[in-house]
């Protein structure tokens, strides 16, 4: 089957699925296995309430069953737009198969994964109620439909990937693309306030929501969403990054918890370092394993002069935006003092010496304690009890009432952490389109070339690293405030909490080198999951390098590559060339002589 | 750059002599080029040609000798080479494979812009104003070699022939008074050398001179006004095409001495015995006579 037959639903020849049956039957399967998923969800799957999310009740879906429902309805909206009905063409702008074949495929993973799980944990299928069987009779039927419809090629990549040709978008109102991205991220902030809200004992509720997440996203993906609204985005990109802050901002308004609230806080500190490193290893191109000690001598600088009775100076108490400042300067410093000496080496041997000045700052930390070394940091103790911030009158401290919200610490905290997120993202976006950003890329490339093109390479190396430190010392500033203390633990190279160097670099590696979105995605997968995923416990590294493994084998320019970056690792794809002009037969009749 | 008469000298490399350990690459060579010239710089493979270029734009620093660009000591760094007023291409193409075709122009601009990382954050007009312009200056270099068309590609996606272009436009970015181009033709085939014949007079036309390394003969003796030969890190004669093209040393150095005792009548009969008999006869006898 090698012809590329665009199958529209209306063909009756059009090629059959892997299962052969006619294509409307196909299609009857697929909508009844959906409407039947969204059905099983109002049932009782199991009979006690022991397993996580309480799938005992019937009428109102709980837990897993949500996931179910979800799933079931994007099945059953796919597989309506088979069709060709009306008002639904622009989710499958196509008419794939993929898409239909993902959103079952996504409704049958989580129903069975639900059941096997539910069988496994209470030691039994005697377990399932009839809702669990319900469930996981229609997904299958959705997926055999599914799998029923007509081929979109002869390989199993055809299955899960987009099809070459989306047909363009239709023109609408500016205002109307501005309401589809503000409703787009609306969206997401929900899709990720439920995985944050998701209780950590609930893993598999979370497994469920992995599986969702993904499969439902590469649907979506397939039917060419993803590429219409990266085109709304980049149309519209003061507004959509301007939504996206303002949806992170809504968070703590939304999933008003405190425990998660933290877990926000954190996962902006450790996104906004990586975007700093990002400049360093994604713009630069210089290999930074010592990055996190950056963090560490904001937090330090941050916690001597934030009043705290065990810093040195137990007196002096700085206003925040001096001691931000302060952080930031002696990061920089640091930056420039690690920086002058190594940046003369290149690749590996660079990687080697900071991975080296990283650990000298741990190490110093840990033994400038008065008894091996002059008293600064208070040795291994650290310095604890660091005061609250207060800005302008406003306590960090202390809970806020916004309307009938409460506003605790860590969300406070987290607001404030979006806002120097805010400032090292423009930094970045403003930085890498601009003279000096074109240098960075230029050294990245092939660095004698770019020398012989008049660049000062270690001046603007050095530009980059005291840049990326003094980013990542300002983050710092804010983790010792929100943290109460500091001590020289968690700035290690490598470990199981994360803020450190490899975890860092593995965010960057893993979202995307060069990109904004890469670094904070990889982030919040790298600090969300292995919370989420409690049971994984002393199995934490293994499973991210395994995932390291994974990716770096199916998608090694990141999760949200960079257009370079995709290229480079893609090469017979040639994504990016517009619209491709002849093949140049007259190479040597050009304008030269003009 | 235009400034400049007819006889002012740009380049002046005296006594260039770069040692790496106990090998002289190239030994106390002098070289001249004036304002408004394009002088070729010819010699067998491994002569020391690259290596006296890299000597001039600063890559090495020469172990012993001078090179000055209009009078003015050249400092011994590429970036400030760059800024002085030369510009050069590589031999092994050397873009910035993952950057558009005008990035790449633009990062040729780098020398003649001040914009740092504070302007940069900042984005006030003069930022602006420094961009557009920059832009502008790089879309006009595209559209001299022909490129412009292809502004938004990925450098690593253009063809050979149109690399090398660019790469020359890239070089033409920093306004240079001296464009090195080290062979500009390699791996091209007759139109696309021809081209690149036109686009070097339409440079020097500019008022930009020119030092070229080459391999292709018909190209040099073309193109130069003077040429030059290096011969083991020597230079062995400079002068007019004609002066060189004619010089017997020249071709000894490419082609080899005849033997002192030249080959004999018998041999020489031998020899087109054999051509002319493995023309003729089968596949066998071509081996025996090749043996």
């Amino acid at each position: 089957m090698t012809t590329t037959t665009k199958t529209t639903p209306t063909t009756p020849d059009a090629p059959r699925g892997i299962i052969a049956l006619p294509q409307s039957a196909a299609r009857v399967l697929v909508a009844l296995g959906a409407i039947g998923t969204i059905a099983s969800t109002y049932m009782s799957w199991t009979w006690t309430a022991e397993f996580p999310g309480d799938l005992t009740y019937y009428g109102s879906p709980a837990g897993l069953q949500i996931l179910a429902l979800v799933a079931g309805v994007l099945t059953l909206l796919y597989a309506l737009t088979r069709w060709n009905i009306r008002g639904l063409n622009w989710l499958n702008p196509a008419g794939a198969t993929a898409p239909v074949s993902l959103a079952a495929a996504s409704a049958f993973a989580v129903t069975w994964f639900t059941a096997i799980a539910i069988a496994v944990d209470l030691g039994g299928l005697a377990n399932l109620d009839p809702g669990a069987y319900v469930a996981i009779v229609s997904s299958l039927v959705a997926l055999l439909g599914a799998l029923a419809l007509p081929s979109p090629g002869d390989t199993f990549k055809a299955w899960i990937s987009k099809p070459d040709t989306i047909p363009p978008a239709g023109r609408i109102p500016a205002w109307a693309e501005r309401l589809v991205v503000t409703a787009a991220t609306a969206l997401a902030l929900i899709v990720f306030a439920y995985g944050v809200g998701v209780d950590p004992d609930a893993s598999e509720t979370f497994i469920g929501y992995l599986l969702l997440v993904v499969l439902g996203t590469w649907a979506l993906v397939t039917a060419g969403l993803a590429d219409r609204f990266s085109a709304l985005n980049a149309r519209h990109k003061g507004f959509a990054t301007s939504m996206a802050f303002l949806a992170a901002a809504l968070f703590p308004f939304v999933e008003n918890n405190e425990h998660n609230a933290n877990l926000g806080v954190n996962i902006l500190v450790v996104a906004t370092v990586a975007l700093g490193l990002n400049i360093v290893v994604g713009l630069t191109g210089l290999l930074d394993l010592g990055y996190v000690a950056f963090l560490g001598v904001g937090a330090y600088a941050a916690a001597l002069v934030s009043g705290s009775e065990f810093s040195r100076f137990s007196g002096v108490q700085f206003p925040f935006w001096a001691a931000m400042l302060t952080g930031m300067a002696a990061s920089l410093v640091f930056g420039v003092l690690i920086g002058a000496p190594t940046l003369r080496l290149r690749g590996d041997y660079l990687a080697i010496v900071t991975l080296g000045f990283g650990e000298i700052f741990r190490i110093s930390v840990n033994n400038l304690d008065g008894s091996s070394g002059p008293n600064l940091t208070n040795g291994p103790n650290g310095i604890s009890m660091i005061p609250d911030l207060e800005i302008f009158g406003f306590n960090f401290g202390s809970t806020h009432d916004v309307g009938s919200v409460t506003i605790g610490r860590f969300a406070n905290y987290l607001l404030l952490m979006l806002i120097i997120t805010a400032i090292v993202v423009l930094v970045f976006t403003r930085a890498a389109d601009s003279r000096i950003g074109r240098s960075w890329i230029a050294i990245r490339e092939d660095e004698t070339a770019a020398t012989a093109m008049g660049i000062n390479g270690f001046r603007v190396k050095l530009i980059a690293f005291a840049l990326g430190a003094s980013l990542a010392g300002l983050a710092g500033t804010v983790s010792a405030h929100v943290g109460y203390s500091v001590n020289p633990a968690p700035y290690q190279f490598a470990g199981s909490v994360p803020p450190n160097s490899a975890f860092l670099l593995a965010a960057v590696v893993l979202g995307g080198m060069g990109t904004v979105g890469g670094p904070i995605l990889g982030a919040t997968l790298l600090y969300l999951l292995p919370e989420k995923l409690s049971f994984l416990k002393e199995y934490q590294l293994f499973a991210f390098g395994l995932a390291l493994v994974i990716l770096m084998r199916f998608r090694p320019e990141g999760i949200i590559a960079n257009r370079r970056r995709q290229l480079e690792f893609h090469e017979s794809e040639q994504p990016d060339i517009p619209e491709q002009s002849l093949p140049d037969t007259t190479v040597g009749a050009t304008k030269a002589g003009a | 750059m235009t400034t400049t008469t007819a006889t002012s000298p740009v380049l002046e490399a005296s006594g260039v002599t770069m040692r790496f350990g106990g090998l002289t690459a190239v030994r106390s060579v002098d070289l001249t080029v004036n304002s408004g010239e394009i002088v070729g710089l010819i010699g067998p493979n491994g002569a020391g040609k690259t290596t006296f270029f890299n000597c001039l734009t600063g890559l090495y620093i020469p172990t012993e000798g001078k090179v000055s660009y209009k009078g003015t000591v050249l400092p011994p760094k590429p970036h400030l080479v760059t800024n002085a007023g030369i510009a050069r291409t590589f031999q092994n193409i050397r873009l910035f494979a993952n950057m558009t075709v005008l990035e790449n122009v633009l990062v040729g601009r780098h020398t003649r812009t001040k914009e740092g990382l504070w302007s940069a954050l900042l984005r006030g007009p003069g930022f602006r104003k420094a961009e557009t312009a920059s832009r502008e200056r790089a879309m006009e270099l595209l559209e001299f070699i022909g490129l412009s068309h292809k502004a938004d590609h990925l450098a690593r996606n253009l063809p050979y022939g149109e690399q090398r272009k660019l790469e020359i436009a890239r070089a033409l970015a920093s306004d240079p008074g001296l464009l090195l181009l080290d062979e500009p033709t390699a791996g091209m085939n007759p139109q696309e050398t021809r081209a690149t014949e036109e686009l070097v007079f339409a440079i020097r036309d500019q008022g930009i001179a020119v030092l070229v390394i080459e391999h292709d003969m018909r190209f040099i003796f073309n193109l130069c006004d003077r040429v030059a030969c290096l011969v083991q890190g020597e230079k062995l004669v400079e002068g007019t095409s004609d002066v060189v093209q004619g010089d017997e040393r020249v071709i000894a150095a490419y082609l080899g001495t005849p033997f002192e005792g030249a080959p004999g009548d018998e041999e020489v009969a031998e020899v087109e015995a054999a051509e002319s008999g493995s023309g003729a006869q089968s596949t066998t006898s071509k081996e025996g006579s090749a043996q």
